[in-house]
């Protein structure tokens, strides 16, 4: 084919917009399966924009300083210096105490597990604390006041002026906090923020040997450029002190990358609504062009190109892909209002919504391209239609002249291309990228694999006992140049995303369900020795049961085989920072891997261990390797070293086998063990589990607290406890597990939500597909309907035909999606997110009769043309 | 000048060689009018094909004004029909989407060429269709579409005319204006015409009638019009 004059172009132009006529309505429609794909993209792709400016714009703000400096003991001697000899020169620094504690408001009786944060003046040096009543938290050092989470005062039953309890002193509820920069809102749920003065932190007398608590300090630079080079030049000894260092800069660079995969991930689901839009403009327009073989010969015949009648119709997609795009980026452009929305507490920083041109340039180009590439397919095969077609209806090709076609190849491969640019394009990275494109096309040839089977099944089924309108829809199905396969594979993919996100949402919460009566509702934690007694009595009175103690007793790892731990994973500055490992657990995805297979994990070396001492396994507690040790055999092995048993997951990142030794760093005490088990644990259930469990002899002795799990029989027992326990034990801090397992529910259910907003826009791709798909056979329907009818059929016989198949439509894309996705959902809980599968058939079963019903309703709305036509008026439309 | 030389088509059916064309040679002279005539299935249709460039012989040649169509590719071929062949079908193959200006002018859009909506309006006038150009195919009768497919096929100026079954969906009345007028054009602008027929008595109105019977020419005889 040899290429086109631009001055040729120019008639094209317009004989392109002329052969259009009539078809226009049917084109865009064809066309529009673009749209929602586009929408989805734009707003997703604003929002990422946008929430990367917020985090630009508020890094400071969320760090609340210049540098930030944080440990989880008190900081070191040489990082104290620092902050010395910076006081000195007259630079600002700032003190933050971090710890949980019971709060208690006596008023109310009611008390709840708070996170406090004692403040000194100062904090925090930018960004603002929002407060109802307004401006309170410059009067929060005035006096023995303090600032709470607004769900504290509900959960409390409390109101502004009440006295609250922290420990062994009272404070003042001044106000609430509205808006704390760099806060999470879900945070609140887990455990609501409370602020009071750094200088009566000492009266509460919370701060007791063993309890966890995160000693801050807030530094605010003359110069906040020299933010960076002070960290860098300190950074061996904030490792040597444990100390994580963090600045405006750090801060905005990992959360512009988690924010950034945020967006990638959105926009790669936005993308699949989009891709899905593709093959719904492909199949469409292989139907449209099916009617146009005519017009296409004639053009042949009067001297038409080939590459002429590809270009009269590829402007025409181009032209109605056009359209489809804009009004996808509008769609779009209105919808990333909503996704800051439901994103809300769950975001680190305030989304300005705003639109961005880039976002909307982006959306029309690619959504022009995508359309321009799927139609290409389609009309590479008019190059096949010999003009001999316009003297003679049927021309019998030959197969000989079968060759290799290398337009069609080249058309193929511009598509992968496209759709690999598309993937790399959202992901910005090029391995997720890729990985993404690969996945994409898994997925996509797991549906049409699925879709093809079940259509293959449907094709067999026995229909033959079936009533005539049954049989006859069904195998309607399967009428030349039909389009079930791509319907399917549209529908299907949104039944598929829609019933994966649940199945996995569902699954995850599943072992968290503390509903069960053998299940505990209530964690007691940070219990000195001598309260145990005294806790357990107070238990006893509201008739609750203690389902669980452990002794806890914090050490770290001093040497593993004899290697000290500091050669282990030495201070080098360029080794992972401190301080995030613990709240890092090594399970299923998260593993990372040694830069070299034998070194041990550096945050498995250098963390804090808060193990426990017992003779006897958990339930939760499975013994994988070596054999758990005889109770009251002294805890040690024949050479006298004490036994220990180690989490798999640990044990591995420690890369301990039987039989290694590891010495213990008791609070100066050196402890030599040898791993003697190594046992697999159920870490998905809300109960006390430990990497490391000693034999009771070996540790008893060992300055320890308690933890406890309990069970109260009743809401009120629950809140009993809480009141009761504080009242007495103002230090012991008690856990409503009940309000944690609704925060987690809160979280994954918001997480969802945003995942299902985005496939809402694959499933409404679905239905448009479906909709071309049902006009673009159109003519072919009517055909039949009217034969149908001069044989005799009623329209109540035809429009059961038409049932038959938009329900047979519907079910099969059901059924290939929720197939897939049950072996998707599966196949995530096994291998990624490590928890037991189960099925719920009830939900499943409602989502595939919702998306048949809709299909169906879809279906014969399209069709309602069949019925106004009488049949003699429909064979002079002919 | 249009020359078929040797010229064989066979199809497959059912594994089976079916020989449509056999060894089939004649010339036509410009300004000549010829009708192709014989029962059906005597390979008329496949003739014309072949002689419009629409498809390539199985072995033979045919040339047109020199030129070996079968050495073309198919753009080719279908450049050079936009130069010089005109055509008329049978089931007219008017574009239902353009209306009667549009679809005269189509030949000289394709071309790139300017003036398509002038040279239309003239032809249409000259078929009779005068103040019709803005009507839809649809809204035309058989005859005036007849007449439109005829004033496209010679805007471009062709020097030879196709013809398959020009009158054969229309009436006798409606098919004899068709057939004047194909013959006034061709005495007018000395193109060649070139048709395919079983009606004897518009082979009758053509200068030379070449009968094929089952694939072959079995006769050739020029009139004495």
């Amino acid at each position: 084919m040899k290429a086109l004059r631009p001055q040729a172009i120019r008639p094209l132009f317009a004989l392109a917009w002329r052969e259009s006529r009539f078809a226009r309505r049917r084109l865009l429609l064809f066309l529009s399966s673009i749209t929602l794909g586009v929408a989805a993209l734009v707003a997703t792709q604003s929002f990422a924009a946008n929430l990367l400016a917020g985090v630009r714009d508020q890094a400071r703000a969320l760090v609340g300083a210049d540098v930030s400096l944080s440990s989880n003991r008190a900081l070191g001697p040489r990082t104290e210096a620092l902050l010395d000899s910076l006081r000195r020169a007259r630079v600002p620094v700032a003190r933050v105490t971090a710890f949980a504690s019971m709060a208690l408001v006596e008023r109310t009786g009611a008390a709840r597990l708070a996170q406090v944060r004692a403040v000194e003046p100062g904090y925090p040096y930018y960004g603002e604390i929002v407060t109802a009543p307004a401006d309170r938290y410059p009067q929060l050092q005035s006096g023995r006041n303090v600032l709470v989470d607004p769900a504290m005062l509900t959960a409390l039953d409390a109101r502004v002026g009440d006295e609250l309890r922290l420990g062994e002193s009272t404070f003042t509820i001044i106000g609430t906090l509205e808006k704390v920069p760099g806060a999470v809102g879900v945070g609140a749920l887990f455990a609501p923020r409370v602020y009071i003065p750094a200088r009566y932190l000492a009266e509460t007398k919370l701060v007791q040997t063993g309890s966890r608590v995160d000693y801050e300090a807030y530094v605010r630079l003359p110069d906040p450029a020299a933010a960076d080079p002070l960290v860098e030049g300190h950074r061996p000894i904030f490792r040597a002190e444990r100390v994580s260092a963090n600045t405006a800069s750090e801060q905005q660079a990992d959360m512009a990358e988690a924010l950034g995969n945020l967006g990638s991930f959105l926009a790669l689901i936005g993308t699949f609504a989009l891709l899905l839009g593709g093959i719904g403009v492909a199949s469409a327009m292989g139907a449209y062009m099916a009617q146009k073989r005519d017009t296409v010969a004639t053009l042949r015949c009067l001297g038409a190109t080939a590459p002429q009648v590809i270009v009269i119709y590829l402007l025409q997609a181009g032209a109605m892909g056009l359209i489809g795009a804009a009004a996808g980026t509008a769609i779009g452009v209105s919808v990333q209002w909503v996704l800051p929305r439901l994103l809300a507490d769950l975001l680190p920083v305030d989304v300005e919504t705003a639109v961005s041109l880039p976002a909307v340039a982006m959306g029309i180009g690619i959504g022009v391209w995508v359309a321009v590439a799927f139609a290409l397919l389609p009309l590479l095969g008019t190059r096949r239609i010999s003009p001999l077609e316009a003297i003679r209806r049927r021309v019998e090709a030959e197969p000989t002249r079968r060759r290799r076609d290398w337009w069609t190849f080249g058309g193929w491969l511009l598509l992968a291309a496209s759709i690999v640019a598309l993937v790399l394009f959202q992901a910005q990275d090029v391995r997720t990228g890729l990985g993404f494109a690969a996945g994409i096309a898994l997925t996509l040839a797991a549906l049409w694999a699925s879709a093809w089977g079940m259509t293959k099944l449907a094709r067999r089924a026995p229909t033959r006992a079936l009533p005539y309108p049954v049989r006859q829809g069904v195998a309607n199905l399967y009428r030349p140049g039909n389009q079930t396969a791509v319907v399917v594979l549209a529908l299907g993919f949104g039944v598929w995303l829609l019933a994966t996100v649940y199945l996995v949402q569902r699954n995850l919460l599943a072992p968290l369900a503390i509903n069960a009566e053998s299940q505990g509702n209530l964690l007691l934690f940070d219990i000195q020795a001598d309260q145990e007694q005294g806790v357990t009595a107070e238990l006893g009175r509201s008739g609750t049961r203690v389902m669980q103690r452990a002794p806890i007793v914090p050490m770290r790892i001093h040497a593993i085989n004899g290697v000290p731990a500091s050669r282990l994973a030495p201070d080098d500055p360029d080794a992972d920072a401190e301080g995030a490992p613990e709240q890092r657990r090594p399970r299923g995805g998260e593993r990372r891997a040694s830069p070299d297979g034998d070194r041990p994990e550096r945050w498995a070396v250098r963390r804090e261990y808060r193990s426990t001492f017992r003779d006897e396994l958990i339930r939760s507690e499975t013994v994988m390797e070596g054999r758990w040790w005889n109770p009251g055999g002294g805890g040690a092995d024949r050479n006298g070293v004490a036994e220990v048993s180690m989490d798999i997951a640990v044990a591995e990142d420690l890369k301990l086998e039987l039989g290694d030794t590891i010495t213990w760093d008791v609070q100066g005490v050196r402890i030599p063990t040898r791993v003697t088990s190594i046992r697999e644990v159920d870490w998905g259930r809300l109960e006390p589990n430990f990497f490391a469990v000693f034999p009771t002899a070996v540790l008893q002795g060992a300055p320890h607290t308690w933890v406890m799990l309990a069970r109260a029989p009743s809401s009120g027992a629950r809140s009993a406890v809480q009141r009761d326990v504080v009242r007495r034990f103002s230090n012991v801090a008690v856990l409503d597990l009940t309000s944690i397992q609704a925060a987690i529910d809160e979280v994954l259910g918001r997480v969802a939500a945003v995942i299902r907003f985005l496939a809402g826009f694959s499933v409404a791709t679905g239905f448009i597909v479906l909709l071309g798909a049902v006009l673009a056979g159109r003519l072919q329907r009517i055909r039949e309907s009217v034969l149908l009818r001069t044989l005799g059929a009623t329209r109540r016989q035809i429009a059961g035909v038409l049932l038959a198949e938009y329900l047979a439509l519907g079910l099969l894309a059901s059924a290939a999606g929720t197939v897939l996705a049950i072996g998707a959902g599966w196949a995530l809980a096994r291998w990624l997110f490590e928890t037991d599968f189960a099925v719920p058939v009830l939900p499943l079963l409602w989502l595939s009769l919702g998306v048949t019903a809709i299909s169906a309703t879809v279906g014969m709305l399209a069709s309602r043309e069949v019925f106004r036509h009488t049949p003699l008026e429909a064979l002079r439309e002919e | 000048m249009l020359i078929a030389d040797n010229l064989q088509k066979t199809y497959r059916s059912g594994g089976h060689p079916l020989a449509a064309l056999k060894n089939v040679s004649f010339t036509v002279d410009p300004g000549e009018t010829v009708a192709i005539v014989g029962p059906s299935g005597s390979g008329k249709t496949t003739l014309l094909g072949l002689l419009a460039g629409l498809d390539r012989p199985s072995a033979g040649r045919v040339l047109l004004d020199g030129t070996d169509l079968g050495a073309l590719t198919e753009d080719a071929r279908a450049r050079l029909r936009r130069e010089k062949i005109g055509f008329v079908f049978q089931s007219f193959q008017l574009i239902a989407t353009l209306t009667a200006r549009e679809n005269v002018a189509i030949p000289l859009d394709l071309a790139g060429e300017g003036g398509g909506a002038a040279r239309a309006d003239e032809l249409l006038e000259r078929v009779g269709l005068a103040g019709r150009g803005h009507h839809y195919p649809a809204q035309l009768s058989g005859g005036e579409q007849q007449r439109v497919a005829l004033a496209r096929a010679f805007i471009h100026r062709p020097s030879i005319l196709f013809a398959d079954e020009p009158t054969g969906n229309l009436d006798a009345a409606t098919g004899e204006r068709i057939i004047q007028l194909i013959l006034e054009l061709n005495r007018e602008r000395g193109t060649t015409v070139v048709l395919v027929t079983h009606d004897p008595a518009l082979a009758g109105r053509m200068g030379r009638v070449v009968r094929l019977a089952d694939g072959a020419v079995v006769s050739d005889e020029r009139s004495g019009a």
